[in-house]
């Protein structure tokens, strides 16, 4: 075997080189407490900034005139907002996967990319939030679908998707944030103790609440840990299903399904693991974290988005056999019109970037190459971000009747609100990787314990 | 026995050193003992003896509350509060209910469960007597301690200090300050 193919075996040690917990602790804590930002940092920061900005404007503008600045129109009321919000929620699942369900599968090589994938579903979660209210013709009203005792005497309509919708997303940005917070505890205590600037030694000892690493503490600490991993588990699976009954549940052609559920988590968990192979990449690449996130870990990253690939191309070939072998004529119309309509060429994108090129990662060369694992993930990002849209709108643009058929077309405020929301997130991200350690280091002290090296 | 300190604290540098200490402190007849670690030690809680965690219940009931709460509330409005008969369909329509009912039960569960865990240790508490020993800092780094509190019936400051010599610690110090707020 060659060195990559080696580096990337199953029995490839998840922490290279010789660390103790002394300099496992060090090197990240390093990273937020005495690295001076680099060029490359300033550089991505304002790139960030500026798309950043441009969110900013998009929203104000949206606000002051109404979500006529867009393409929608009937019949195609959904479109980018939507796409956004269902790409957003799915990218999320992957961090929740990695951090909760590979802990109870006691998967250690999830111990270095946890931390930032769980930063990537809250800051992923917050963009996707603000979709549907941005979509809200009166955004002003957002709180009218919690329920809460008002002079209206009005209560949230319970049997609608859209109600089950926010309860949901609530759930799952909560979850994920006290999931988050509680793994930094110990972390933020440790910057506490090394920090050397007043004003680090004050704030992370404020976010630290006194965590001592007393024994009764870490008790208490690992069970509520454990529980809020087996809480976040069924989040995985019931937060994008109640996002595939907001379509599901309605009665147009291609959307109204029963593989909906199973399908869109899927497809979820493939968006979230194409975006943590983008974001790892070019973190360990920065920030020098080789011996962290190995190519063990990018090629385990990269197994599960094959393994959920396979299911989402499934799901495809599933949803063309069922609207032939149902007969109904309106399911297979809205089939063809996906392949060879107006927007056949979305179609194609998606089978092209979803069932095509991720068969590449059955080569271990490609495994074990981060150029070429960081492409397949930016072209599954934009094969993912293009299923939903092709979901979406060629369903509404072709309904039952041809008398309310329509076309859609983006207008520069639907790109700029896409633009904007993911550069406000990458500098979501970037200020997580400058304030908060990347990686956790008192899991990281444990699995140096529990692989092998003793500090002496 | 001294009111003005917290206890004796012995400084290890490995888990296997601490839990030995930790075991001949019990086998000694020490029974007021604190280990502060930088990570979760396994074996740490059965060496220190320590009783089952209530955070798993308090979790439990944090669950069914929410639950409870999501789906009586659900109820109410859509029976007793608010009812609007839409196409005959009857008014308890309790499979809608179910991913309210589901998703306040888990943010139920996970609220309680991390509230739980911070109330059971009394955190937040930024000012705690053992942050003034000497090389503490190092708690959350690479160092293992271990801490026999002043109020353990067998504890005399210069017997505990021999006998914690005799453990071949880095370093042994004293944790100045009670336990109690100081008045100043």
């Amino acid at each position: 075997m060659s060195d990559a193919s080696q580096a990337i075996a199953a029995g490839s040690p998840l922490v290279r080189g010789a660390y103790t917990y002394a300099s496992i602790t060090d090197k990240i804590a390093d990273l937020v407490l005495a690295r001076r930002s680099g060029r490359a940092f300033w550089a991505a920061l304002l790139i960030a900034g500026a798309f950043t900005l441009l969110f900013m404007v998009a929203v104000v503008y949206l606000f002051a005139t109404g979500v006529g600045i867009w393409g929608v129109n009937e019949p195609v009321a959904w479109a980018f907002a939507i796409t956004n919000f269902v790409w957003w929620v799915g990218i999320g699942h992957a961090g929740t996967f990695i951090s909760a369900v590979l802990l109870l599968l006691r998967q250690q090589w999830r111990t270095s990319i946890n931390r930032f994938a769980e930063a990537m579903t809250i800051f992923a979660v917050a963009m996707a939030g603000l979709m549907p209210i941005l979509h809200l013709g009166r955004p002003w009203f957002f709180y009218w679908l919690i329920p809460y005792p008002n002079v209206m005497h009005l209560w949230p309509q319970w049997r609608s998707p859209l109600v089950w919708d926010i309860f949901a997303i609530a759930t799952y940005i909560i979850v994920s944030i006290l999931f988050w917070y509680a793994g930094l505890l110990p972390d933020l205590a440790t910057l506490r103790d090394r920090a050397r600037r007043r004003w680090q030694q004050v704030g992370y000892g404020l976010l630290a609440l006194g965590w001592r690493g007393d024994a009764r503490h870490w008790q208490r600490y690992d069970t509520a840990y454990l529980l809020l991993a087996g809480l976040a588990t069924p989040l995985v699976i019931s937060v994008h299903s109640v996002v595939s009954l907001d379509f599901s549940i309605a009665n147009l052609p291609g959307w109204h399904s029963t593989i909906f559920p199973p399908y869109f988590v899927a497809g979820a968990l493939f968006s979230g693991f194409a975006m943590s192979l983008t974001l790892a990449i070019p973190l360990r690449a920065i920030f020098g974290l080789e011996d962290f996130i190995t190519q063990r870990h990018l090629a385990n990253m990269a197994k599960l988005l094959l393994a959920c690939g396979l299911v989402v191309s499934y799901s495809y070939a599933v949803e063309i056999f069922t609207a032939f072998y149902s007969a109904d004529r309106f399911e297979s119309a809205t089939v063809i019109d996906r392949m060879r309509g107006e927007f056949a060429w979305v179609y194609w994108l998606v089978i092209s970037c979803n069932v095509l090129v991720p068969q590449l990662v059955w080569l271990r060369a490609i495994r074990s190459s981060p150029l070429a694992l960081f492409v397949i993930a930016g072209l599954v990002n934009v094969g993912m971000w293009s299923e939903r849209f092709m979901i979406i709108v060629t369903s509404l643009h072709r309904d039952f009747l041809p008398s309310s058929w329509g076309h859609y077309t983006p207008t520069f405020w639907d790109w700029a609100t896409l633009a904007g929301s993911l550069g406000t997130f990458a500098l979501l991200f970037l200020l997580f990787v400058r304030f908060l350690p990347v990686i956790s280091m008192s899991e990281m002290r444990r699995l140096n314990e529990e692989s092998r090296g003793i500090d002496r | 026995m001294s009111s003005s300190s917290y206890g004796l604290v012995a400084e290890f540098s490995s888990t296997e050193a601490l839990l030995a200490a930790v075991r001949a402190a019990r086998a000694s007849g020490y029974r007021h003992l604190e280990a502060y670690t930088p990570f979760s030690v396994p074996g740490l809680p059965e060496a220190l003896a320590l009783p089952r965690d209530r955070v798993a219940l308090i979790t439990l009931l944090g669950g069914l509350f929410g639950g409870a709460g999501a789906f009586f509330m659900q109820w109410y409005a859509a029976v007793i509060n608010y009812p609007i008969n839409s196409g005959g369909r009857p008014l308890d329509s309790w499979p809608a209910f179910i991913p309210p009912t589901f998703e306040l039960a888990v943010l139920g569960a996970a609220l309680a469960g991390f509230g739980g865990m911070l109330a059971l240790n009394g955190l937040p508490r930024l000012r705690h007597p053992v942050f003034d020993t000497p090389d503490f800092h190092l708690a959350s780094r690479n160092r293992f301690f271990l801490c026999v509190r002043a109020e353990d019936p067998l504890f005399d400051i210069e017997r505990t200090r021999a006998w914690l010599a005799t453990l071949s610690p880095v370093n042994i110090a004293q944790a100045p300050g009670s336990d109690t707020e100081r008045v100043p």
